[in-house]
């Protein structure tokens, strides 16, 4: 069974959100997400300082199996990217939760982060889904 | 072993013939090269010998059963390639006038008319070369009717999320947004989300019916209905045509244009990249776009319309009339199957899948979706098997391989986890399928037995098991032998 780390929130599209101190967040793709996609060919990173709306496709994970699009979570603007993916893209088969981490945000508003997920709610909904 | 490592400076092919004379210093010098061509020096016969042994080493239809799902590998009759391959084609000049090429001109504007009635479309042009420069075309034209009429707010296609990849490429290559629309569990389209996401900004939907998840959309009409009340066009990815040759139509489903890949329904050779034809069709108000060449008949004579009969057209795909010899094997194939033929594929084809699948069912595989009726292909779903026996649909499709059958489909379509997506045609005999059937069965066994058998086929073949990782991660598409 696939890792899901309690103090995460996730989204339907299997990405997860680390709230930090500073009020920003880190996305990645869960464990679950990585391992049905096999191995990581490519990543391609959203761009900096670019604002997406909840639910824009921001970035791509490609595996050797497919391509897959990356979904913001909620409204933001990105602050960061995980610039070393280009290299090791497969940092996101190895530490999903870890050096795996795709983007930072910077929220527009907290009450969006609110909805999504919280790591029961997406145990039972991963699991719901593979049936 | 690449033909440059056969090679030896200096050798030529013709050891034994006359040597061959300077130059000619007829020809202008700006069209001398100014470095000898890049060619191995090799004999005839090495050359021969290369290329005889490489392609005996392949999988092909002549020589396998290959159920490539959505590929439609079906067998090429060998009297259309013998009639294509008829002088009197091979040596017509492109350039040469209508009047010189009137036998070939008429076999295109039948082609044409053939290909209008199998499809209930208002017409055809056969320039795409492949299913997904059909595509290209057919966005372009959905985009070109939609600027015609000013409607320039129309900025998304939606495309199923179990559409192949060349449908969303394709809106995007076009200057589209591609929204995606969720399949139910059933394998038809989710008429709500579909509800929710038409608008004024939608230019068109891209559909394939019989879907990628081998099944008929059963609330077609509807979907079409929708799309045409929000202003939309309705867009038929051909691939599957096959399921339904002589008994549905997608005119009459209310598609307003269509591509045919030639190479799969129409049995011209196919795979390897070779060339191919995706023609396409159009419901009567795209006619003003369609790509050109066109065949037009006047009085007894028939001849090509250009640029300048139809201005608005989106223009030429290629140079000539696109792959000319590929469509004229395709005419042969439909002449020679008839409105009752084509009708008969598409039950053959049919029944075919539904025995496999019914006899797999009973073998203990799942069924993707085993309610629903399959059309021409079906999908097995490997993701017990690789939970309980670790063994996944990869493995099976390798060690297929060794028992010298051709692999299905592996994971696509991309929502069904662990899939094999298995198309057998109508051209194959119940003995192969039953073989194929007693496979699977078998490779399940091993698995159970032995699977690191599985897990590491193929055991017989020149190639053992690749690492896709590394060579997606290191790709290298200019690899020289001894060059680092
Ligand atoms: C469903 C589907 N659509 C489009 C295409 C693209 O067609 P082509 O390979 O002729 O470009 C394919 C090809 O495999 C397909 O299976």
């Amino acid at each position: 069974m696939s890792e899901i780390l309690g103090d995460l929130k996730y989204t339907k599209t299997h990405e997860w959100i680390q709230i930090m101190d500073d009020g920003t967040i880190t996305v990645g793709i869960s464990d679950h997400a990585q391992d049905l996609l096999g191995d990581m060919v490519f990543i391609e990173l959203p761009e900096l300082d670019t604002s997406y709306k909840a639910g824009d496709d921001c970035a791509v994970v490609e595996s050797v199996k497919a391509a897959s699009d990356i979904y913001s979570p909620i409204s933001g603007e990105v602050i960061a990217v995980n610039e070393s993916l280009t290299d090791t893209p497969e940092l996101v088969n190895k530490e999903p939760y870890g050096d795996g981490w795709i983007f930072k945000m910077q929220p527009e508003e907290r009450g969006e982060i609110e909805n999504l997920m919280s790591a029961s709610e997406y145990e039972e909904y991963a699991e719901s889904e593979e049936h | 072993m690449l033909i440059f490592e056969h090679s030896k400076p200096g050798r030529t092919n013709k050891a034994q013939s006359n040597k061959t004379g300077p130059i000619p210093d007829s020809i202008p010098e700006k069209f001398l090269r100014k470095r000898p061509a890049a060619l191995p020096d090799v004999s005839e016969l090495q050359a021969v010998r290369h290329y005889t042994r490489l392609s005996q080493k392949n999988f092909s239809i002549d020589t396998h059963f290959y159920p490539l799902g959505s590929c439609t590998m079906k067998y090429n009759p060998r009297a259309c390639n013998t009639l294509a391959m008829r002088p009197e084609f091979l040596k017509r000049h492109p350039s040469s006038d209508e009047s010189l090429g009137q036998g070939f001109l008429t076999c295109m504007f039948e082609l044409q008319e053939m290909l209008k009635d199998a499809t209930g479309m208002s017409r055809v042009s056969l320039a795409p070369m492949a299913g997904a420069q059909g595509e290209f075309t057919g966005i372009a034209m959905i985009r070109a009717y939609h600027d015609a009429r000013n409607d320039q707010a129309r900025t998304e296609i939606l495309v199923p999320d179990a559409a192949h990849g060349t449908n969303p490429a394709t809106a995007v290559m076009c200057g589209y947004k591609v929204r995606e629309i969720a399949t139910k569990s059933d394998g038809d389209i989710d008429l709500e989300i579909l509800k929710e996401s038409l608008g004024p900004q939608t230019a068109g939907i891209m559909l394939t019916n019989p879907s990628t998840l081998g099944v008929f959309d059963r609330n077609i009409e509807q979907v079409s209905k929708m799309v045409h009340d929000a202003g939309g066009l309705l867009y038929y990815d051909g691939a599957n045509l096959n399921a339904i040759l002589g008994k549905v139509k997608p005119g009459d489903m209310g598609f307003d244009v269509i591509h045919m890949n030639l190479h799969k329904t129409f049995s011209t050779p196919h795979g390897g990249g070779g060339p191919g034809a995706g023609p396409v069709g159009v419901s009567e108000r795209l006619i003003p776009f369609l790509p050109v060449p066109l065949i037009a008949q006047k009085g007894d004579q028939y001849q090509l319309l250009t640029e300048e009969d139809c201005p608005q057209s989106i223009g030429r795909l290629s140079t000539f009339m696109g792959n000319a010899g590929v469509l004229l094997r395709a005419y042969i194939y439909a002449r020679m199957l008839g409105r009752e033929g084509m009708k008969r594929v598409g039950e053959f084809a049919t029944l075919n899948a539904n025995y496999m699948m019914a006899r797999l069912k009973e073998k203990g595989f799942t069924i993707a979706l085993p309610e629903r009726r399959a059309t021409h292909e079906f999908i097995v779903t490997m993701k017990n098997e690789t939970k309980d026996l670790g063994v996944n649909a990869m493995d099976f499709a390798k060690r297929l391989l060794d028992y010298d059958f051709h692999a299905p489909t592996t994971y696509f379509p991309l929502i069904v986890p662990e899939c094999l997506l298995i198309e057998p045609t109508e051209t194959e005999s119940k003995e192969i399928l039953d073989q194929f059937i007693e496979t699977m069965s078998l490779i399940r066994t091993e698995a159970q037995e032995n699977p690191e058998i599985v897990k590491n086929a193929p055991h017989t073949l020149p190639v053992k098991r690749l690492d896709d990782v590394k060579a997606a991660r290191e790709l290298d598409l200019v690899f020289t032998p001894g060059v680092q």
